[in-house]
């Protein structure tokens, strides 16, 4: 039935700068770590090889740019040795890890009374030496639903280091554990890595910071894994500001287990086209899963957004609240999934994708889904496109505030429902103030 | 009120679901004299072009939508794999019985008017409808229109005749809304389409009685592809029913209807559908309106019966200040799977566009409803307005929620809901201690749940749809 084959994309189309000798002499780097890890890394490198680029009839790439996705011209980032640039975000913090170019540049270690108790939030590195098990079980440990699975056996294949982060059953690890991932020069790729690993009613709260050190087209393909064992809670929460020339892909994967409770935020700022996946699995009863995301998108930018919640066991919750404030010529691209399995009865699941357009030339398509196979459930969803409020507008107006100034209060006002569901009142704070800088830059 | 108690009395063949599926269980003997045989090639299309006398432009027409329909996959990588198991290969694509289109009730052969018995419309409806065309197979055996609507100067005939009385009407606008290319199956329709109506309402005519065709399949694995083309010049007004029962066969069979509306200048179209195929046909059906400046059409489309439905009636909103609705109500039993839904595409300023859709899932029923919104850049005021509900009524049931929605530009209002409940356990409860069986309960709930949208149809529709979800629900419980 197929029409005619289409021509064989050259080699370059599907590998860009991550030929075989590329990957052999990042295989050749990592020799000081275990024969498992490299074995891992070289099927990684095969699944790249032989998966297809995507394609326009991919239901998962559905209205994203393909022709972005260009991985031509990157290399994977060489070790940098000068200091990290970025600002930190004004939060309190239980441990600084800070990453550049993949490599641990710096940090700021835990407290002797968190050491004690035996919380962990070290490298990958380290890991793959002292906690081999751990990581065996839990890293890449999930499928990949969302169409990146190419990218992710590419995450895999060239991971250079990675944070890793472990609180053991019914320790609470206090404030943020911070994560740091900086890249730097053109053409640089960056494979950053944050694997969480909550044990039964302990309690973790990690922030991750995506930044550039200087405004040039780089590429990042990250992941995290966020794993919360029976009765754990997650707070995370991902500041994306890559460079604005940045192609970034990111996979998220989340197990809730039973009575658990994640709540993920990611803040997108940065890149040219940034695609996020986001798995929630909801594997036992009582899990909880929040997924929040603010975008704003400016310039003739490309935030492409990618949700599947699970719900595989009965009486589980998640919540999804993603808002995008579209300006300029800038497209975003929500899709998002609700699977309720036969057996979940007691679901509950809430899907919503909010666009506030603020151009004539922005472009919002939302792809609000649900597939059900469970009757008693409550499962809803809601997507709107719309422009500001005209009386919340006419309102300002008439107090005689500028449009711009007006327009940044809507703005505020359109992410303060899904900045005021966090805990913590300092990284709220903080968010809020790393948004207005990215607006006022 | 019509009562069909010879189907209520008949015995129950689906044990697992309880469904009644013999009232679609008749089939009469007929003698075919133009038959194309089963599968499809370029000799069936000449053979049907010939038998029906066209004109040169539609046989070719006519070919050129084959080569399209060969060149185009199957749209797997979307929709159920279960297209796969169509074989267009033991397909009769066309079939005609020879008989002229008739304009009398007493002319109409007996046979047909049994199946209209069993149809359970009285004599007395029949005759106070507005104009019955009646589809048997391919051709339309009956067709009737009121004399006060042919005063009035409205067209109303089958699509071969209207092509050969009216080609400076109707080919302007054939093919023009749902092009051939559009998908596999418009092409399919394309190629092969015979019979369904064409009808052509002059300027300021308001058609005050509803026109009505019915359309049935009645042979082994023979495919039904009708055309109709319907065109409301500026300021007129049209409500257009169409309703389908089909046989009981042993294997499967097609239906791939296209269905093409204009609404000129302010012009006023209301399509309704009740769609009741038996359990093994595969209905994939295109229909689209294009809606000019000020202009309205509805859509209002029940989707009961079927193997796989695949329909997204659409409203191509041109004009400024037009207005596209549809109203779906979609039910889904064992082994059915209802793939229905919207598609509006804006292409004016201020056009506003409204999707209702109520799916009901029944036993290992699968309801989908899949939706495309499209909003351009640089229109100003455009606003949708999507809301869809689904029922789960068993354990294993399930449903589906596809929409994607379009929206360029800060002048907009969009807005999609979807919500997946099941039936109230408390309503349940409250109604059996009453008096009600757990069905009567079951099935009055049911009805609650879509009656807002059932009201919208003619009473006629309302009740037969009441009927059918009654039969629907009869043994869905425990």
């Amino acid at each position: 039935m197929a029409g005619a084959a289409p021509a064989k994309p050259a080699a370059a189309d599907i590998l860009g700068g991550f030929t075989p000798e590329v990957f052999a002499r990042h295989l050749a780097s990592q020799a000081a770590h275990p024969a498992w890890w490299l074995e891992r890394k070289r099927s990684a490198y095969a699944r790249f090889e032989s998966l297809p680029m995507p394609s326009r009839t991919d239901e998962g790439w559905r209205f994203s740019n393909i022709a972005g996705i260009n991985l031509g011209g990157f290399l994977p980032a060489q070790g940098d040795a000068t200091p990290p640039a970025a600002a930190a975000l004004a939060i309190p913090t239980a441990a600084t890890l800070t990453f550049r170019n993949g490599r641990l540049a710096g940090s700021a270690p835990l407290s002797a009374s968190l050491t004690a108790k035996g919380v962990i939030a070290s490298t990958l590195s380290d890991a793959l030496a002292r906690h081999p098990d751990l990581l065996r079980e839990h890293f890449m440990a999930q499928p990949q639903k969302l169409g990146s699975a190419k990218f992710a056996a590419l995450h895999e294949a060239f991971i250079e280091d990675g944070a890793f982060i472990h609180v053991p059953r019914g320790v609470e690890a206090g404030s943020p554990i911070v994560v740091v991932h900086e890249v730097s020069g053109a053409g640089a790729a960056v494979f950053p890595h944050t694997l969480v690993i909550a044990e039964e009613n302990s309690r973790v709260a990690v922030v991750d910071h995506f930044v550039s050190a200087d405004t040039s087209r780089q590429f990042a393909c990250g992941a995290n894994d966020l794993y919360a064992g029976h009765g754990a809670r997650i707070a995370y929460a991902a500041a994306q500001a890559w460079s604005q020339e940045a192609l970034s892909l990111q996979f998220n994967s989340t197990v809730v287990r039973r009575d658990a409770r994640v709540q993920s935020l990611n803040v997108h700022l940065g890149g040219r086209q940034a695609r996020h996946e986001s798995l929630s699995q909801l594997q036992a009863p009582g899990g909880f899963s929040e997924m929040l995301a603010i975008t704003i998108a400016t310039g003739a930018r490309e935030y492409d957004q990618r949700t599947l919640q699970i719900h595989q066991a009965p009486n589980t919750k998640s919540d999804l609240l993603y808002k995008n404030a579209l300006l300029d010529q800038s497209r975003t691209i929500f899709s998002g999934l609700i699977i309720v399995d036969p057996d979940a009865q007691k679901t509950d699941a809430y899907q919503s994708n909010r666009n506030l357009m603020l151009s004539d030339d922005a472009e919002s398509n939302s792809l609000p889904g649900l597939e059900i196979q469970a009757n008693d459930v409550r499962c809803t969803h809601g997507a709107t496109s719309s422009r500001i409020d005209p009386e919340q507008e006419f309102y300002l107006k008439s107090r005689g505030i500028p449009p711009k100034a007006a327009n940044e209060l809507l703005i505020f006002g359109f992410f303060e429902e899904v900045l005021n569901r966090l805990e913590s009142e300092e990284l709220h704070a903080a968010l809020r103030s790393l948004i207005r800088a990215h607006i006022h830059r | 009120m019509p009562e069909i108690t010879d189907t209520m009395a008949t015995t129950i063949e689906n044990p697992v679901s309880g469904i009644d599926q013999s009232s679609g269980n008749f089939k009469y003997d007929m003698t075919y004299d133009f038959d194309a045989g089963t599968g499809l090639n370029e000799r069936t299309v000449d053979y049907i072009s010939s038998v029906k006398k066209e004109a040169p432009w539609i046989r070719d027409f006519r070919q050129s939508a084959l080569k399209q329909f060969f060149a185009k996959p199957l749209p797997t990588h979307w929709a159920s794999k279960d297209l796969e198991n169509i074989n267009f290969d033991k397909i009769r694509y066309y079939l005609s019985q020879g008989l002229k289109p008739k304009r009398t009730w007493a002319e109409v052969p007996e046979d047909i008017k049994r199946t209209f018995e069993r149809l359970g419309i009285p004599e007395q409806e029949r005759k106070f409808l507005a104009g019955v065309e009646a589809q048997f197979d391919s051709e339309a055996a009956y067709s009737n229109i009121k004399e006060a609507v042919s005063k009035q100067g409205v067209i109303f005939m089958n699509s071969t005749e209207g092509l050969r009385e009216h080609p400076e009407i109707f080919r302007k606008f054939f093919g023009k809304v749902i092009p051939t290319g559009d998908n596999k199956f418009s092409a399919l329709n394309s190629a092969v389409f015979s019979g369904g109506s064409f009808i052509y309402v002059p300027p300021g005519v308001k058609v005050s009685h509803p026109l009505q065709a019915y359309f049935r399949i009645n042979a082994e694995n023979f495919g039904q592809f009708e055309r109709t083309l319907i065109i409301c010049d500026e300021g007129s007004e049209l409500t257009y029913m169409e309703g389908c029962t089909a046989p009981k066969f042993s294997t499967a069979t097609l239906h791939s209807a296209v269905v093409e509306l204009v609404a000129l200048k302010g012009a006023k179209i209301q399509y309704i559908t009740v769609q009741n195929w038996s359990s093994n046909v595969f209905n994939l059906v295109t229909k689209r309106g294009l809606a000019h400046e000020e202009a309205e059409i509805k859509w209002i489309d029940c989707n009961i019966g079927s193997r796989l439905t695949m329909k997204y009636p659409g409203v191509v909103l041109k004009g400024r200040k037009s207005r596209g609705e549809v109203i779906s109500i979609a039910l889904a039993n064992d082994g059915q799977h209802q793939d229905t839904g919207a598609k509006m595409i804006h292409a004016a300023d201020e056009t506003t566009s409204t999707v209702v859709s109520k799916s009901i899932s029944v036993g290992q029923g699968r309801a989908t409803y899949r939706g495309v919104v499209h909003i351009p850049r640089h229109l100003k005021g455009c606003k949708n307005n999507t809301e869809c509900d689904a029922l789960l009524i068993s354990t294993n049931s399930r449903t589906d929620t596809y929409p994607a929605i379009t929206v360029r530009g800060d002048r907009h209002a969009v807005q999609h809901e979807a919500s997946v409940s099941k039936v109230s356990a408390e309503q349940i409860f409250y109604m059996q201690q009453r008096g009600l069986t757990e069905g009567q309960a079951m099935s009055l709930s049911v009805n609650g749940f879509i009656n807002d949208l059932a009201r919208q149809f003619p009473m006629e529709y309302s009740v037969e749809l009441k009927r059918l979800i009654d039969l629907e629900m009869e043994g869905s419980v425990g």
